[in-house]
């Protein structure tokens, strides 16, 4: 499309405006971070001074660097268990006709639309009966309820593929079926699974209800759940200088996973949604 | 020959079940075995503490008439609050999200220099931990020191400073606002992906006939697109019903905002009524059940391919 030149103005004007509004609140927790005492008081749009002291009381007020630890092990943890899982299992799907293969593709869909309320009681009682309350196996046995489906159903989508003159090779060859999986398919799966671990990972690093709900002392909470409990000494106004540096440190990684694989990102999020 | 390929066949269905079983017993032990235990425990009395003898008592959890006076969650003006919030939250979140998303995705899909830069600053508050960005806009819309407050001052919009999250009129439109900022980028994506995979040839005839871009959008771009739009409006819409932890940090414990979710655990974990909570929590799995079983309906029809 031919565009005049006051045109092409108008449209950048219009991204400008979309970057500014998707950006700025990252930004401003930035901008609030670097102010403490009366400073917060009023509004600046940008940093007066370079200030870590927020910084270092989120690191002293609460335990968040175990905090931080424990989001890091349960996320992997809970990335590497369903990525192991989902391939063995969408190698099934993917590659192998079979009575009930349709029907176990829509029962895995219909779990991840799941709302995990629903199964907060039970899954509660089963957590407190298997010992493991308040612990980091108890979020990440939870976690795979949502990190399964998505993987599987990703990982399906992605092996079906694969190119069968692959597979009939390697079967003239004499080649096991796991041998097929891990041998052949895996090294040229990679990609797909990158995608979908990191989103496995980011959904896994944001959840609220189940680290909330499932840890009760602060050396076993996640992030999320240590910065939406971070109250300061003041009764009635909340220390938002350090909630907005421990925004910043739990955000970072995580804009920086999205800045570096875009592309990935973009691909896993519609290879799991529109083509499913 | 046919013996040895349907011995073949069947070696490999036997595989395919052996390389299921991990897969199932997961799922049946996080999802399939709670979900049922929920089932049950709102068919009883039981308690969190757990000192009672937990006994059956039948559907009096969801409504029972004792004294001529109705008890249960169906008859609690807080649950019906709460199905209020949680669906009024859904249809203006998720269309306000489909109608920027739209928009978004047309931007993006112009080709001008620093485009992947542009997709991935959108990319950011998709990214962003639902409570950190609770907390980044709880900051923003405070209403003293408040930056949003501030600007509109200074705007001269409005003339003195509004409580974004306390006063019950504005909490749900506050909460609706941090929503949009947050699942916008993922819609656009959705549809952007939608608008690269249509075919080019209709838009050059709309040209060569001097057709107006605004109708083009409606005539030839709009209806290729919806399938697509309708999936992603279903997911989104699915994930906005159980909203839990935007609402829970925003505006905690505010009965104007509350959402099934929230209503669900307060009962469940604050109140320690398990049989209770899990009623409410059974409710909202067959609203939630309702809407995947349309989406399912809508994506094998858009779709007739894998499944």
């Amino acid at each position: 499309m031919k565009l005049k030149w006051w045109q092409w103005t108008l449209f950048y004007i219009g991204i400008a405006m979309i970057v500014l509004y998707a950006v700025f609140p990252f930004y401003y927790a930035i901008v609030t971070s670097m102010e403490s005492g009366s400073e917060l008081f009023t509004v600046d749009y940008w940093p007066s001074r370079i200030n870590f002291d927020n910084y270092a009381q989120v690191f002293d007020g609460q335990p968040f660097g175990r905090n931080l630890l424990n989001s890091a092990v349960v996320s992997i943890g809970v990335v590497a268990l369903s990525l192991f899982i989902g391939l063995t299992a969408s190698f099934a799907l993917g590659r192998i006709k079979f009575r009930g293969r349709g029907i176990l593709l829509l029962a895995v869909l219909g779990v991840s639309m799941f709302p995990q309320v629903a199964v907060l009681s039970g899954l509660f009682e089963l957590i407190r009966f298997m010992g493991i309350y308040n612990s980091l196996p108890a979020l990440a046995f939870s976690y795979m309820i949502f990190t399964l489906p998505f993987t599987v159903w990703v990982l399906t989508t992605f092996m079906t593929q694969m190119p069968i003159e692959l597979e009939e090779a390697a079967i003239v060859d004499g080649a096991s079926p796991s041998v097929i999986l891990f041998k052949v398919f895996m090294p040229l799966l990679w990609p797909a699974l990158v995608t979908t671990g990191l989103l496995a990972f980011i959904a896994a690093w944001n959840e609220f209800l189940f680290a909330l709900t499932f840890t009760l002392t602060n050396e076993m909470r996640t992030v999320p759940v240590a910065i939406a409990l971070i109250s300061g000494a003041g009764q009635y106004e909340l220390p938002w200088g350090v909630i907005m540096a421990a925004s910043v440190i739990v955000t970072v990684p995580l804009v920086g996973l999205v800045l570096i694989f875009q592309r990935r990102i973009v691909s896993g999020l519609t290879a799991g949604a529109v083509k499913g | 020959m046919t013996v040895e390929k349907s011995q073949l066949t069947r070696r490999r269905v036997r595989v395919a079940w052996l390389f299921l079983t991990p897969m199932l017993v997961t799922i049946v032990a996080v999802a399939g075995w709670p979900l049922l235990r929920t089932f049950w425990l709102s068919l009883t009395n039981a308690t969190l503490s757990g000192n009672s003898v937990t006994e059956f008592i039948g559907f009096a959890n969801y409504l029972e008439i004792y004294d001529g006076e109705f008890y249960g969650v169906l008859a609690d003006p807080l649950w019906w609050q709460s199905v209020y919030n949680t669906l009024y939250f859904t249809v203006v979140s998720v269309g306000l999200e489909t109608v920027l998303g739209i928009l978004v995705a047309l931007a993006l899909n112009m080709k001008f220099p620093g485009r992947s830069i542009v997709r991935a600053a959108v990319l950011i508050p998709w990214a962003i931990p639902t409570v950190v960005s609770a907390k980044l806009w709880g900051w923003m819309l405070h209403d003293q020191f408040g930056m949003v407050n501030d600007l509109l001052m200074t705007l001269h919009l409005i003339s003195e400073p509004l409580a974004w999250t306390a006063d019950p009129d504005l909490m749900m439109t506050s909460i609706i606002m941090v929503d949009v900022w947050k699942t916008t980028p993922f819609m656009a994506l959705l549809v952007l992906a939608a608008l690269q995979m249509l075919p080019s040839d209709c838009y050059e005839a709309a040209k060569i006939d001097g057709i107006h871009p605004v109708k083009v959008f409606f005539k030839v771009t709009l209806p290729l697109i919806t399938p697509a739009l309708l999936v992603a409006v279903v997911f989104r819409a699915l994930d906005a019903l159980r909203i839990f932890d935007l609402i829970y940090v925003l505006t905690p414990a505010s009965e104007d905002t509350m959402s099934m979710s929230v209503y669900a655990r307060q009962n469940l974990v604050d109140f320690q009524d398990v049989g209770y909570g899990s009623a409410a929590s059974t409710l909202l799995f067959f609203v939630v059940a309702l809407c995947t079983i349309l989406y399912l309906y809508i994506s094998r029809r858009s779709r007739g391919g894998l499944a």
